[in-house]
């Protein structure tokens, strides 16, 4: 068995004192891991953090095992974030999610294309506002899309601004009603028709709250038994805007 | 082919960092054929270190006294925290003789991938050192990866309400480094990181 294939690394472990199991995303095969041999050398380390996006070679003598595999990088994501906490923390937080949610082998070309687009966006520097669309592009891709387009009782498109926990679909404030208080917030920069003034932290943790929602329920309870929360990347990336928000920050910019 | 308690031995030898079956095998060898001038002196230099080597509570250092030799040291700056991950890691940096303050172990970095959390690190420790009045800078000397990077963003904004100043190492070129042989990561940050000269 072999194929060759773009990729994007999600997770590297070590396996013994030279050799690193890495976990990419790739273009037509899903979520693949293998033994990269000699990974953890000085000279490869580097080259295999989360987030570098290149072509993988994966070999094995029969289809479902571990196999070997050779990435040769081409473009690198995370130095252009290290001085970067919201962006660096929104790449950890993307390569986790997708490392705890895509089903092994399984093809998701929409989500590889959708992540591709989230790291490019990250390296320009545009607004966090590009993680919280790329978690909906995430359920979307897993099979659970959330309507925010149209009211779920009224069918109008006026004035959303609540997601129904249950069907996941927008309800309007008229629609709500009594039960808004039941309801998840449906931030502002996900309405249709919203101005072009950038989300601030408040709104960014209203969006990652209503897509964590979804995410655990859908995604992380079936196939994570025993941690069936977010990941720990995730968590870090909500508290950090949890705490800018406290903090009144009102539009996420870029470092110096 | 060999005793028991030999084979055993050379298993042990073959689970230490750099060491594999062969190497093991050479080392516990070394060790038999030179009882006097090897086995002994390893035997108690081994023996010393189970009994008397322990964590400094101050920093978290490794050394036979409590607060550790760098703690204790009146020469040293108080008011320049180094912060590093492992003491391999303050290791390097005394090896430099360029640091004249103290450290703080975090005992490793944030692996948002790997489940190890900020309760998992010694950041409470830490921000308790940086309130004291005394200290006036924080370095934060952690690789420059995703989780080393994101553990200096994470204790910075735990730091955030001491008065002190933070500040990180830098990327860039390393000494003898030729720019053809340069990862583009490393290239990019040191362009970005370029002073007057």
């Amino acid at each position: 068995m072999e194929w060759r294939d773009a990729g994007i690394v999600l997770r590297v472990r070590r396996h013994g004192e030279a050799h690193v199991v890495a976990s990419l995303l790739t273009a037509s095969h899903g979520r693949q891991s293998g033994l990269i041999k000699g990974g953890a050398s000085r000279n490869r380390r580097g080259q295999l953090e989360p987030g570098t996006i290149g072509v993988a070679t994966w070999q094995a003598r029969l289809e479902d095992q571990l196999g070997s595999l050779s990435f040769e990088p081409l473009e690198a994501t995370a130095p252009d974030l290290l001085s970067d906490p919201d962006r660096l923390f929104a790449l950890s937080s993307a390569c986790a999610m997708l490392e705890a949610t895509a089903s092994e082998r399984m093809p998701v070309p929409e989500l590889y294309d959708a992540t591709l687009a989230l790291l490019a966006a990250l390296r320009d520097g545009a607004p966090l506002e590009v993680y919280v669309r790329w978690e909906l592009a995430l359920l979307s891709g897993l099979g659970f899309g959330l309507d925010l387009g149209v009211c779920a009782v009224s069918g109008s498109a006026e004035d959303l601004q609540y997601v129904s926990p249950r069907t996941g679909r927008a309800v309007s404030a008229a629609a709500a009603g009594v039960y808004r208080d039941r309801l998840l917030p449906l931030p502002e920069f996900l309405r249709p028709g919203r101005n072009e003034t950038p989300a601030d932290a408040l709104m960014l943790e209203q969006g990652l709250t209503l897509t964590g929602f979804f995410l655990v329920r859908h995604a992380l309870l079936p196939v994570r038994q025993t941690r069936p929360g977010l990941p720990e990347a995730r968590t870090l990336l909500l508290s950090r805007l949890q705490r800018l928000a406290e903090r009144g920050v009102k539009e996420m910019t870029l470092p110096d | 082919m060999a005793g028991a308690e030999i084979d055993r031995l050379m298993q042990i030898f073959a689970r230490l960092p750099g060491l594999g079956p062969r190497s093991a095998r050479r080392a516990v060898l070394h060790l038999l054929k030179r009882r006097e001038t090897a086995l002994d002196p390893f035997l108690s230099a081994l023996t010393d270190v189970r009994d008397r080597v322990r964590s400094c509570s101050v920093c978290g250092n490794l050394d036979t006294c409590d607060p550790c030799a760098v703690c204790a040291d009146p020469r040293r700056d108080p008011g320049l925290l180094c912060v590093v991950a492992d003491v391999d890691d303050l290791w390097a940096l005394e090896r430099t003789r360029a640091f004249p303050g103290r450290y703080h172990v975090l005992g490793g970095v944030l692996s948002a991938l790997d489940g190890i959390g900020p309760e998992d690190l010694s950041v409470a420790a830490l921000v308790k050192r940086a309130a004291a009045q005394e200290v006036a800078e924080v370095i934060l000397a952690l690789s420059a990866t995703v989780d080393g990077q994101t553990t200096a963003h994470y204790v910075a904004d735990r730091l955030r309400d001491c008065s002190v100043r933070i500040s990180g190492l830098a990327h860039g070129v390393p000494i003898g480094g030729e720019l053809d042989y340069l990862d583009d990561g490393t290239l990019s940050q040191a362009l970005r990181a370029r002073r007057p000269v």
